[in-house]
């Protein structure tokens, strides 16, 4: 069925408008000569010049990134080894197991923030990126392990049953059947994490320690302590990148996508 | 959980599978072990250690002393912190109302999309999602600052005469909070529109009923779950996002999580902020329980 009348489009295009006025707001006075938003003071690029030249941000975009990674690779080896092995052995201790993994993503951030600062000085890890990492890895792992068991539970193993009658080792089965049906599943799940672990300000703030700075919260820091138009030109550059990162996501996706249609189709 | 669905495989038909099974089984706890350690130390041993802590007295720099005590709990009952978590809660009520207002009419009309639209609203949605949260909040101060652009306009056409300043102050943050969440009750209901079966609407407008009944009885009972998590979805974070109370409330409105964070960091209260996270974490989960019983679902839609 399609829609018929207008109220719904136009309602949806209100929405949309609303959405992206900040968004188109925060480019437009990125360029902007003054320092402060409500004067327009001529096109600009000294914001810009100020960003590049920034080592500060520069060095919080390194940690991001680093981290971000790092958070993603330990959630795909706990989520996905995780998934499959509940998979396989099933036991009663699963569904506990389960439900306390999914847990960091079910409360207020500012609880697992509390939390982790308080065990982390109690087990004596030096603050910093090993503490970031495994706060970051903790709610990334929901995500890759959901993804993957949702994947698992609808898919048919009786491909790798013929792997193993065939002669196949474990190893080898799982290298060539397992691992290529669950793909699509970790990458999914691994964009979601990287998305959440790079834009986290409310954990990382309570476990970042005094040396290393992420991202989020030098901006963080900065926007409350004044007007800050070198963050507008970082928003604009950050955006730019998530706009090319999507396209491409979307190009790549839509070739791989007819060839996986049918088994998508499949899978519901 | 879910695990319970998929137990018990094919092994007692099929002998021959039994063995297939068995070789598999073999070093399969080796995979578990990640999961089961990292979960035990890093999220079941911590959330015990809040409990622990929140009743022990408070130390003079940072910690704790052992000493059991229930003087935080009560503490949280001063009208101080009392009127915290109401307010907090009322915060994210309103904004969650605010929240389904928006988003379901928004879910439900991008799931009647074509195809290509859908693709396109798609991306549209993402990209601010996939944005940084500060720097979308960011564009809000742009917008409400005195004699911002929301000023100018509202000037401009002589709607108002003076600038509103409209930054600091609740209705800024509750637009902070709709602006920051909107994306995730939109995509829950999406996906359970989405998956609905239309023809369902069609037989009962051929046997007879309303537009309105026919969305009443089939579209809404079908779009319910997708609702529910995305109201559980927006609640629980509205609860704890203290950087919009932060950024576009000043220091005017103080919520739960401003509390707790200001109690670790310049309070240095251990104690006192571990039994408010224990408050908290208590009332999230009533909230999810209550999503559980009302939609006999433990997954939340919508999120993967």
């Amino acid at each position: 069925m399609k829609i018929k009348s207008k109220a719904p489009w136009i309602y949806m295009a209100v929405i949309m408008v609303i959405t992206y006025i900040p968004i188109v707001l925060t480019v437009v006075y990125s360029f902007n000569e003054s320092k402060i938003t409500s004067i327009w003071g001529g096109f600009s690029l000294t914001w810009y010049e100020q960003l590049f030249r920034d080592r500060d941000l520069a060095e919080a975009l390194r940690n991001s990134l680093v981290l971000a990674g790092l958070s993603c690779l330990s959630a795909v080896v706990i989520g996905t080894t995780g998934a499959i092995g509940m998979d396989r052995w099933k036991n009663r201790f699963n569904s506990v197991v389960s439900y306390f993994s999914l847990i960091p993503i079910m409360i207020p951030e500012i609880i697992l923030g509390m939390v982790f600062l308080a065990a982390f000085s109690l087990m004596n890890l030096p603050f910093g990126m090993l503490t970031l990492v495994i706060a970051h890895t903790t709610f990334c792992v929901p995500y890759v392990f959901m993804t993957v068991r949702a994947r698992l539970a609808g898919m048919d193993h009786s491909t790798e049953e013929a792997a193993r009658d065939l002669g196949a080792t474990g190893l080898r089965t799982f290298w060539d059947i397992t691992l290529p049906a669950l793909l699509p599943a970790i990458w999914s799940g691994v964009l979601l994490s990287f998305a959440m672990s790079f834009d986290d300000v409310v954990i990382s703030i309570f476990v970042t320690g005094a040396t290393v700075n992420t991202l989020p919260i030098k901006i963080y820091t900065r926007m409350k302590t004044g007007v800050t138009p070198e963050i507008n030109a970082l928003a604009t550059v950050l955006l730019a990148a998530t706009i090319a990162i999507l396209l491409l996501a979307g190009a790549l996706g839509s070739q791989r996508g007819r060839a996986g249609k049918k088994e998508e189709e499949l899978r519901r | 959980m879910a695990s319970k669905k998929a137990q018990k495989p094919q092994t007692s038909e099929n002998p021959e599978l039994t063995g297939l099974t068995g070789r598999k089984k073999k070093g399969s706890w080796l995979l578990l072990l990640p999961i089961y350690l990292f979960t035990l130390i890093f999220v079941f041993a911590p959330l015990v250690y809040m409990v622990f802590l929140s009743f022990m007295s408070r130390a003079e720099v940072w910690g704790y002393v052992p000493e059991f005590t229930l003087d935080n709990y009560k503490r949280i009952l001063e009208p101080l912190y009392f009127n915290t978590f109401v307010d907090s809660l009322k915060l994210a009520l309103i904004s969650t109302v605010a929240i389904m207002a928006i988003g379901y009419p928004f879910g439900y009309f991008m799931a009647r999309m074509s195809a290509a639209w859908k693709k396109r609203m798609m991306f549209l949605l993402m990209l601010p999602f996939w944005t940084s949260t500060l720097i979308r909040i960011n564009g809000w101060i742009i917008v409400f600052r005195s004699n911002g652009v929301l000023d100018k306009i509202l000037m401009g056409l002589h709607i108002t005469e003076k600038p509103l300043k409209l930054l600091y102050t609740y209705p800024a943050v509750v637009v902070g909070m709709i602006y920051v969440l909107v994306p995730f009750m939109i995509l829950s209901v999406y996906s359970s529109a989405e998956k609905m079966d239309w023809s369902l609407v069609e037989a009962a407008r051929d046997l007879g009923a309303s537009r309105r009944q026919a969305f009443c009885s089939i579209t809404f009972v079908h779009t319910l779950p997708g609702l529910l998590s995305g109201t559980i979805l927006t609640f629980v974070p509205s609860m704890g996002l203290f950087f919009i109370a932060d950024i576009l409330g000043g220091n005017k409105i103080v919520l739960v999580g401003n509390v707790i964070q200001e109690q670790l960091t310049k309070g240095r209260n251990l104690p006192f902020a571990a039994a408010l996270s224990v408050v908290l974490l208590v009332l999230t989960s009533l909230f999810i329980r209550a999503y559980q019983k009302i939609s006999h679902s433990s997954e939340l839609e919508g999120l993967y």
